[in-house]
């Protein structure tokens, strides 16, 4: 017995609402194992692959590349071959998903419950909706299943032609956007905050005129959620700005020391940010407060001391997380650092590697720089950066010496912190920086 | 017009062509005295004569082997299988050299030859008097194959295989006989070789037939008709080559589309019927293209039951017809 299981979109967090497609890995008529991928798609949070939930072969891709859906939504169809008692598991596990999903869509998620054909499109029925321009959920199905068959859609057709009696040519063609844009009124979804926003169709006129023209760059869907975030940060949240330079030196005397065995030993780098994070982690123990986020009425205050870490790469910025930090001593910090950024560099980041930041660091001085106004990682409270370690004559004392000195800047959320509670957290970070010396101990 | 049977749509086909052309002449087994088994021949041994009108040994090879040897020399031999199950001994003989003559001679030689065969069940004749051999010789170029449904179509197409100036394969439905009656014009007319055509309007399925299970589908039609289902109706007529314009056409008009016959399913001419289809209009389908036919078994049970089994009639055709309506 063959049966048509539908893969949709998974809820992948509570706050996920929709997902776009990046790429199909199978095409119709290729075989899916369980659990095998069949698409990669892109949330706001992450990239992942979409694992199929039976076997079986793939007889329909219902969702395009680089089409953003909403969560639930069939992507493709897999003709599975089994048993009666197969579909019959199959059935309940149906039933289960479908109170989510209606929550949000009322009748389309009724019409689909006792019509499993409603979206399956013949392509006589596609060709004829892009000729008249149809909306086919628009058109009620007359087939096997709810299916739309040929005949409805010239009978839609015919229906909506005889609506404007005369001149019907005029009438059709004025008609089908007007339909299109009641549909996207009623939509109730919340859509429009997470669709992926349409790009300006920017038309050239002539010739490129005097200069020698733009190129325009696609909006990528990471490139659309790094500027939302940026944007909802900086709109929502009041930052404020402060820095403070700390005396590196002896942190510098230890990591060459140790560096090479750490090497040996570890097979990974030990970085300056290793160090970095276990300031921060031991100061936010004693000023709970930067671990914070703001809920209107109340501050929420959290309990985990998860490190979100400002990962680049050449077009992008990920912030995967580091969790419990507080319980990892700078060698599994350096751990943790070297596999995200792996992880990174690899656009392997899963999921729970995004989720449940607390507060962000981000080492600029990776990239040179000496000073740096970041954006908070909304929700968070604050953010950090640490620059660039650089030489400079310094007065200690009254004397002048050679130190290696570097900024540690921070924007905060200044609904929830002040001036005086962000200085004693920086001085903590700074104190805990240059307490490093040759006796610290990595483990 | 007189409306007439099949079987004398037949008779009169040939015997019209015996009139007008000297070369034409008919042989088979029992066609003279007798008539034919199924009378089909009878009273033309009396009409024309027994050189025109030859009984033959029971040796089907001898008889495709002399009809091609006159139809090379220039006479248009009617030669008849009594059934076309008989036909398998004068297979080679049909394929190796009737359908390659004009090839293998570079058009010196040709051979408008006729050979005519009963197909089908339905009269208790089981394993050797009930096959349907179309798929035999389908994929055989150098061959025309025809299988008339109507009796108007019967005659026009008969005189057209004759006068054609290559071997057709004439595979007339035994059940059809006496069966199916219809208006033919007493005039000489010929029905084109490689034309298809609709016996109905419709805009719901589409259903493509030949030969005798056209029957059924225009009494199902008639009947899904008062269930609101409207069929369009398209028969074949010619086998090899097919009217691909007209199948084209055909399945357009509605997007669904049920192809019977009684020949069984695999390799059939569905099965070419269907890939034109799918070849040629894929974003015009509306529906998965569905065949009715015969069972794969090896040939016609002669058990009552199982003749029934593996027969077409009006209530399989009309489930599939409305099958394919509903989806």
């Amino acid at each position: 017995m063959k049966t048509m299981t539908e893969i949709v979109v998974p809820q992948l967090a509570e706050s996920l609402v929709s997902a776009t497609i990046d790429k199909w890995l199978k095409q119709p008529g290729d075989w899916v194992d369980i659990y095998e991928p069949v698409c990669e798609i892109i949330t706001d949070k992450v990239n992942a692959e979409l694992p199929s939930t039976v076997a079986g072969k793939l007889v329909q891709i219902l969702v395009g590349k680089g089409e953003t859906v909403p969560v639930g939504t069939p992507i493709c169809i897999i003709e599975t071959e089994g048993s009666e008692a197969a579909s019959q598991v199959e059935a309940p596990s149906i039933e289960k998903s479908e109170p989510k999903q209606s929550g949000s869509t009322s009748s389309a998620a009724i019409e689909t419950e006792d019509a499993p054909m409603r979206n399956r499109f013949s392509p006589a029925v596609q060709q004829l909706a892009a000729e008249h321009s149809i909306r086919l959920s628009e058109v009620p199905g007359t087939g096997l299943g709810g299916r739309i068959t040929r005949k409805d859609v010239l009978a839609y057709v015919a229906s909506g032609a005889a609506n404007g009696s005369s001149a019907a040519a005029v009438n059709a063609s004025l008609q089908a956007p007007r339909m299109v844009d009641a549909a996207a009124q009623v939509r109730s979804s919340g859509l429009h905050l997470t669709e992926t926003p349409r790009l300006p169709k920017i038309e050239v006129e002539g010739s490129a005129g005097a200069g020698r023209g733009d190129n325009f760059i696609d909006v990528t869907p990471i490139r659309n959620t790094i500027a939302r975030n940026m944007r909802q940060s900086v709109s929502e949240i009041p930052h404020a700005w402060t820095m403070i330079e700390v005396d590196v030196t002896n942190l510098v005397l230890l990591r060459n020391k140790l560096k090479e065995d750490f090497m040996k030993r570890e097979g990974i780098n030990l970085t300056y940010l290793a160090f970095l994070l276990k300031a921060v982690v031991n100061a936010i123990k004693d000023v709970p407060i930067m671990n914070s986020m703001w809920a209107v009425d109340k501050i929420i205050v959290k309990r985990d001391i998860n490190i979100a870490l400002a990962v680049g790469t050449e077009d992008s910025v990920m912030t995967p997380v580091i969790k419990n930090a507080d319980h990892k001593n700078v060698a599994g910090l350096a751990k943790e650092i070297e596999e995200l950024a792996r992880k990174t560099r690899e656009g392997k980041l899963t999921l729970s590697d995004m989720q449940g930041g607390t507060f962000t660091v981000n080492n600029t001085g990776s990239f040179g720089s000496i000073l740096s106004y970041p954006i908070i990682n909304y929700p968070q409270a604050a953010i950090l950066t640490f620059e660039s370690i650089v030489k400079r004559p310094v007065v200690i004392n009254d004397m002048i010496a050679v130190r290696s000195m570097a900024n540690i800047c921070l924007s905060l959320d200044h609904r929830i912190l002040d001036g005086v509670i962000c200085g004693r957290f920086l001085q903590r970070v700074k104190d805990n920086l240059e307490s490093f010396n040759l006796e610290s101990k990595l483990y | 017009m007189a409306v007439i049977e099949y079987i004398d749509a037949i008779r009169k086909a040939m015997k019209e062509e015996m009139d007008r052309d000297e070369d034409v002449f008919v042989l088979g087994e029992d066609v003279g005295i007798k008539g034919g088994v199924f009378t089909t021949t009878k009273g033309l041994q009396e009409q024309f004569g027994e050189d025109r009108v030859l009984d033959t040994p029971l040796a089907e090879s001898a008889i495709a082997g002399v009809a091609i040897g006159a139809a090379m020399y220039g006479m248009k031999p009617i030669a008849e299988m009594q059934y076309s199950d008989f036909m398998f001994p004068a297979t080679n003989q049909i394929i190796s050299e009737a359908a390659k003559i004009r090839y293998r001679s570079n058009n010196d030689w040709t051979c408008p030859l006729v050979i005519r065969a009963p197909i089908g069940g339905g009269i208790f004749g089981g394993l050797y008097h009930s096959q349907c051999p179309e798929s035999v010789f389908f994929g055989t170029p150098g061959l025309k194959i025809v299988a008339p449904y109507r009796p108007y179509d019967a005659k026009g197409l008969l005189k057209a295989a004759v006068r054609d100036p290559d071997p057709v394969l004439y595979f007339e439905n035994k059940k059809c006989y006496k069966l199916i009656t219809g208006e033919v014009p007493d005039d000489d007319y010929i029905v084109p070789i490689g034309k298809a055509n609709v016996l109905r309007e419709g805009d719901d399925i589409t259903v493509i037939s030949y030969s005798m299970p056209l029957h059924f589908v225009e009494q199902a039609a008639a009947d899904l008709e008062s269930e609101g289902i409207s069929a369009h109706i398209l028969d074949l007529r010619t086998l090899q080559p097919l009217d691909k314009e007209g199948i084209l056409e055909a399945v357009r008009k509605t997007g669904k589309v049920l192809i019977i016959h009684e020949d069984n399913k695999t390799g059939g001419v569905g099965a070419e019927v269907s890939a034109i289809i799918a070849e040629e209009l894929l974003y015009e389908l509306d529906a998965p293209i569905m065949r009715l036919c015969g069972p794969d078994v090896p040939a016609m049970p002669i058990n009552p039951p199982g003749e029934k089994f593996f027969l077409l009639n009006k209530e399989k055709v009309k489930e599939a017809m409305r099958q394919l309506a509903l989806y």
